[in-house]
């Protein structure tokens, strides 16, 4: 709604109209999941920028006296590792905390990297001639044939096992979904009025693309960033538990579950604990995203 | 109609070619000499490196390669395992019984239990039943389907030993298996216990697997029936005084099904990815244990047979769906 037009009928309207912002939060407080999903992502997001400083202890530091002490509420547990240690004697909450930055921060990289890249192409697909829009589509099917975890998997055994190569392999695998979702709004969007008035008016291709059009086709992106948010940390923490993600001593989540695995019938909480950040996380990320789909979508906006 | 289906034929091609091309360039950018993997620790003289990369090809230019490789995979010939010296093809069809049948396990309970969740929640709209129905398929959405995994095997296998944690059957029964099927080879062998041995071995995997499936089918029966309650024809029904049983059943349910069709047949990718999982943790003997041994062996031809063969199964189960789609929706074919 950037374009001159729309900017000036909502001012033609007046104060009878909230902004976006408004009613965006408007319908977003009213489901109660999506702010409970919002207040833990909050909590997350705060871990993950300053966990290192909040841990009790450093998340690689060993107390070998200590290996494999329960968490404190069992026999055998203290108050000074609240959830227990690992089999190296190092504390589970540090890790678990210090974690959450990695997972925050494959979310962040694979969705800016998978929206940008994504929406470029699908602008592209969108604007460019027939024959271009049916190349990049058929690329994108032939990326989309492979399931996405055994795509990644190859991708992260050819690039050398990384969190960053994970990344990498996640942010393809993820990309086309922003290509086909781009496209499809741009093509429904292109032929309304609003967009012929502008081309009439000289709006030069470049511009009908990132000023015209774009900010129109950017809710159903929105949610999708949301919804692959999530994928991402699942699809990271799975290639850290199969041995392809973040490299130990990293405290990744889905690494930390891949050294526990030997010790699930001795130690319940060192595999419970990871495993559960990741999916408290995941859900609160889902939560979110449902919220800003119904808040977002007007077609399914009070339906 | 028969335009329709020639030209989603049509698309296929191209796609095949690019799958075949991807699968073909990945490997030969992967890192380690495949030679030198195969010498293994020995180690190899350059006369006798030279010998093998003449007698595999790899000396020759690489578009040559790929269209060998191209018209080899045409004819179902997709090279031989650099570990065991089989054919990749021979590997790949040998163990995909096992992956489907637990697929299918998989999915019948994904079904099963997620169509009449979602319709219920769709009927008890808000109320507490769909409350429930919903958070529980959002958690099983959010699942990290391998600590799931451990979990169960924590309380079923560890606490309360009903499980076993690992393979497809005990070891204590040994019988042919001409369908390749645990469940049917094990009936059919006759021998005390093995079906039930069987079924033990599959329940954990099943469930694990299919549980983001029936969580997908269960949020889309939901939607996609609250959007055919909605419809005129539904409330024409409801006027005339059909009772709300046989609305929701035969009015309602039959034209939510399409979507849910959709989602059934797209979440085969789905399966697959969570087979790999689930294999691994389970030592279930199919393609997706198959292909993760492969890739930290450096067994190049398999990685790259499998990951193909994967990707046409994908395609070809995305097609058929696309045409029942066609079959069913008349609209679709018009485009």
């Amino acid at each position: 709604m950037t374009d001159a037009s729309s900017t000036q009928t909502a001012k033609a309207i007046g104060e009878e109209r909230p902004s976006r912002l408004k009613e965006f939060w408007f319908y977003f407080r009213e489901n109660r999941g999506a702010v409970i999903g919002l207040w833990i992502f909050a909590v997350f997001a705060f871990l993950a920028l300053f966990g290192p400083w909040i841990a009790p202890h450093d998340a690689t530091e060993q107390f070998r006296t200590n290996a494999l002490q329960p968490p404190f509420w069992q026999e055998g547990g203290s108050t000074e590792f609240l959830l227990g240690t690992d089999p190296l004697g190092r504390d589970m909450l540090s890790r678990l905390i210090v974690g959450a930055r990695f997972s925050f921060f494959v979310g962040i990289v694979v969705v800016s990297v998978a929206a940008s890249g994504g929406i470029l192409i699908g602008l592209l697909a969108g604007f460019a001639p027939k024959w271009v829009d049916t190349i990049i589509m058929r690329i994108m099917d032939i990326i989309l044939a492979f399931p996405s975890l055994l795509l990644a998997l190859v991708l992260v055994a050819i690039l050398g096992p990384s969190l960053i190569n994970a990344m990498i392999a996640i942010a393809i695998v993820l990309q086309p979904h922003y290509v086909r979702l781009t496209r499809a709004s741009v093509m429904s969007e292109r032929q309304k009025d609003y967009v012929t008035s502008a081309r009439v008016v000289g709006a030069g291709t470049l511009r009908l693309m990132f000023v015209t059009v774009l900010p129109n086709c950017l809710s159903p992106i929105i949610v999708q960033a949301a919804l692959s948010f999530s994928t991402a940390i699942l699809d990271a923490a799975a290639l850290g538990f199969l041995g392809m993600g973040a490299q130990p001593p990293t405290p990744e989540w889905g690494t930390m579950l891949a050294e526990a695995r030997e010790f699930i019938l001795r130690a319940w909480w060192v595999v419970t604990f990871p495993g559960l950040a990741i999916l408290v996380t995941v859900l609160a990320i889902n939560l979110l995203g449902d919220g800003l789909r119904d808040a977002l979508d007007p077609k399914l906006k009070r339906s | 109609m028969l335009n329709y289906v020639l030209s989603r034929l049509l698309t296929f091609v191209p796609t095949f070619f690019g799958v075949t091309l991807i699968s073909f360039a990945f490997i030969r950018v992967l890192p380690g000499d495949p030679i030198i993997v195969m010498a293994g620790e020995r180690g190899v003289s350059q006369e006798r490196y030279d010998q093998l990369a003449a007698q595999f090809g790899f000396d020759r230019p690489m578009y040559v390669q790929f269209w060998e490789y191209f018209t080899g995979v045409l004819q179902g010939d997709l090279g031989n395992s650099f570990v065991t010296k089989k054919p990749v093809w021979d590997e790949f069809f040998a163990l995909f019984p096992a992956t489907l049948e637990l697929s299918l396990c998989a999915m019948v309970l994904a079904i099963v239990l997620g169509l009449p969740a979602g319709v219920i929640a769709a009927v008890n709209r808000g109320k507490f039943f769909d409350r429930a129905l919903m958070s529980t398929a959002l958690v099983g959405y959010s699942m990290p389907i391998f600590w799931w995994a451990l979990l169960l095997i924590i309380v079923f296998s560890g606490n309360l030993g009903w499980t076993p944690v690992s393979g497809r059957i005990d070891l204590l029964y040994y019988f042919p298996d001409p369908t390749g099927f645990m469940l049917i080879d094990s009936l059919a062998s006759g021998q005390k216990g093995a079906f039930w041995s069987a079924i033990r071995h599959l329940i954990l995997p099943t469930i694990v697997l299919g549980t983001i499936p029936l969580a997908v089918i269960a949020r889309q029966t939901r939607s996609a029936m609250l959007e055919v309650l909605g419809e005129d024809y539904v409330r024409t029904a409801r006027a005339k005084g059909m009772s709300p049983g046989r609305i929701n059943s035969i009015h309602a349910l039959r034209n939510a099904l399409i979507p849910v069709i959709t989602v059934i047949g797209l979440s085969v990718g789905t399966l697959l990815a969570g087979a790999i999982l689930t294999e691994t943790i389970f030592s279930w003997p199919g393609i997706g244990k198959w292909m993760v041994d492969s890739i930290f062996r450096r067994d190049y031809p398999v990685v790259q047979g499998g990951l193909l063969l994967i990707a046409v199964m994908v395609m070809i189960v995305n097609l058929t769906v696309d045409m029942l789609y066609g079959l069913i929706n008349p609209k679709i074919r018009k485009r």
